[in-house]
């Protein structure tokens, strides 16, 4: 029997010693682990919590990022209650493996901690690994500060292991910017946290040998393409079940979760959508730019994976100018994000003007001030009803001002 | 909200120091926000470290700060790194030196204009004295209590207690004597 591990009713945590306490009280079995920074202190914790007891669980060290997803699945694949951390390009050598986990339908729980990918190498956070794995078939849950690291880890296990799921779930919060900040964060007490997680009912796990299953068969043309539609139907099936484990959660906590937040939109004429602690930064930067008179709001998507295409043109409906921020290197795009929520809106009845910035790679701050900017811009193309600037820009880069596409006007 | 730098190198214990000052403020019911930027972190390299203090959630995430305190816990960095970047008319700085405040002003030019905003303790020596070794973060955190006035002594020595409970009794009074000292001694 574990011994009891003592929380307080407020702590300062950064966000990497939240996702671990989660991880604590949600009495994982197995965590198999390759560290790599920024995202090494949620395994290095949670190591630290079976060495000293804190944990009934197993902490297994593999020799690279394959082989800890790899040891995920097969610990899974057994019946456990498994989950790892990994960031950038840990991430990146996990992909193959990624995959295998959503095809065999196994509930794992993976925290992310967001950092660019080389090269030039950096450790500090974008997005680029968190959209690498937007095709995986995982559950993509977004933090935007520690206490929803902390929450929402809590959420993945519950939504991941329900039965009608069956799907692994990422937990991304923003590299250092989250995971190396310290914020107050209020955690349930350990009896509430496992009683809102529950324990892990396996399915067709493989320790049960009076009836063998086979993980990870062979399909080819015949039926490959079944399983797949299955598995992205589990996804998209899966947002009313989030919406009940969200629900679940704020009966506990007190503390409200949709797949997309909304602020300050009630008469928004122009807005942010971001992803991560972005979203507030840009809270701030509105709240500023109403008191210059601009019907100014935000709208952030907590779940990226399945992408919450109605609620996002719901949350959007009467925004005339809308900025779409990435915090990936496009790579020859449009941002990803930028195309997803264009996508949404073109079949709006609205359908608004939507920009797209790219923003923040390898932890280029973003301040308040940048945030204001992109507001006025939303303005000015909101009273001129098209596109002012180019479709795309940079925002907060050295050098001459970069912007790609413009609108096609007659 | 208060919004606080600290310039350090690396090994001197800004980022706990930042920590340690959240972890105190938190408990008074104010909302903190303690986070460090550093490259690859090397001892000695410099660093900078920061705390936001709010009465209500802090949301802005932005490194980007113009601080109403700037914390110095190393001598040389006082006169080398930018201190005053970013700074506000009210903005008051707490250097560590074993200077005199006159000395110190005079050897910084960019503190000409904001000398009455200036305020000097030898971190490095009362760390010595006390804890046995440079450890200068600890008794910065005395000297804010008493230039910053946002909260009594003896409040956050007992608040400080906590935060170090997991230490040796030994280290912990080393460090409520170092507080003392540098609450005492800022001028």
């Amino acid at each position: 029997m574990a011994v009891e591990f003592e929380v307080n009713e407020r702590e300062v945590w950064d966000g990497n010693y939240a996702a671990s306490q989660a991880m604590r009280q949600a009495d994982v079995d197995v965590m198999a682990a390759y560290p790599i920074t920024p995202s090494t202190p949620i395994v290095e914790n949670y190591g630290a919590y079976v060495a000293n007891g804190y944990v009934d669980g197993e902490f297994v060290m593999v020799e690279s990022e394959h082989a800890a997803m790899s040891a995920c699945i097969g610990a899974s694949a057994a019946g456990g209650r498994v989950a790892t951390a990994t960031s950038s390009q840990g991430f990146a050598l996990m992909v193959e493996t990624l995959y295998q986990a959503s095809g065999m339908r196994l509930p794992i729980v993976l925290n992310v901690v967001n950092r660019a990918l080389a090269s030039p190498l950096n450790v500090r956070g974008d997005h680029a690994d968190m959209y690498l794995g937007r095709d995986s078939g995982w559950i993509q849950f977004g933090a935007f500060n520690a206490q929803e690291a902390y929450d929402l880890a809590l959420c993945a296990f519950k939504v991941a292991e329900n039965h009608a799921v069956r799907l692994p779930v990422m937990i991304h919060q923003d590299g250092f910017i989250t995971s190396h900040t310290a914020q107050n964060v209020y955690p349930l007490s350990n009896e509430d946290a496992i009683k809102f997680v529950g324990e892990i009912v396996p399915v067709d796990d493989m320790l049960d040998f009076s009836r063998p299953v086979t993980y990870g068969a062979q399909t080819e043309e015949d039926w490959h393409f079944e399983h797949k539609a299955k598995q992205h139907k589990a996804l998209m099936d899966s947002m009313s079940i989030i919406d009940d484990v969200f629900a679940e959660f704020k009966k506990v906590s007190g503390r409200e979760y949709k797949r997309v937040e909304s602020y300050d939109m009630e008469d928004a004429e122009v807005c942010v959508i971001g992803l991560g602690t972005t979203v507030e930064s840009a809270r701030v930067a509105a709240k500023e730019m109403r008191k210059e008179g601009v019907k100014a709001g935000v709208v952030a998507i907590r779940c990226f994976r399945p992408f919450p295409y109605e609620e996002v043109r719901e949350a959007l409906r009467n925004c005339k100018s809308i900025a779409v921020t990435d915090r990936s290197s496009p790579g020859g795009a449009m941002g990803a994000f930028y195309n997803e929520v264009a996508a949404a809106m073109m079949t709006s009845q609205s359908r608004p003007l939507v920009t797209n910035y790219i923003y923040g790679l390898g932890g280029r701050d973003i301040s308040i001030e940048n945030l204001k900017t992109i507001f006025r811009e939303q303005k000015a193309n909101a009273d001129a009803g098209y596109i002012t600037t180019d479709i795309q820009q940079f925002t907060n880069l050295r050098g001459p001002k970069l912007g790609f596409c413009k609108t096609e006007r007659n | 909200m208060t919004e606080i730098r600290w310039h350090s190198r690396a090994g001197q214990g800004a980022v706990s120091g930042a920590k340690g000052l959240g972890d105190v403020v938190a408990t008074t019911g104010k909302e903190v926000q303690a986070f460090a930027l550093y490259g690859s972190a090397k001892r000695g390299a410099a660093l900078r470290a920061y705390n936001r203090i709010s009465d209500e959630q802090i949301f802005d995430h932005a490194k980007f700060m113009r601080p109403d305190y700037v914390l110095v816990i190393d001598p040389a960095l006082a006169m080398t790194d930018d201190i005053t970047m970013n700074d506000k008319e009210t903005t008051k700085y707490i250097i560590t030196s074993h200077l005199s405040k006159d000395e110190v002003i005079e050897s910084i030019p960019a503190l000409q204009d904001k000398k009455e905003r200036v305020y000097v303790v030898d971190c490095v020596q009362i760390s010595l004295d006390t804890i046995k070794r440079s450890m200068p973060n600890s008794p910065m955190l005395g000297a804010f209590c008493k230039i910053s006035g946002m909260f009594e002594l003896d409040y956050f020595l007992e608040n400080m207690k906590r935060v170090l409970a997991k230490f040796p009794q030994k280290i912990i009074d080393a460090n409520m004597e170092a507080i003392t000292r540098a609450y005492n001694e800022v001028k």
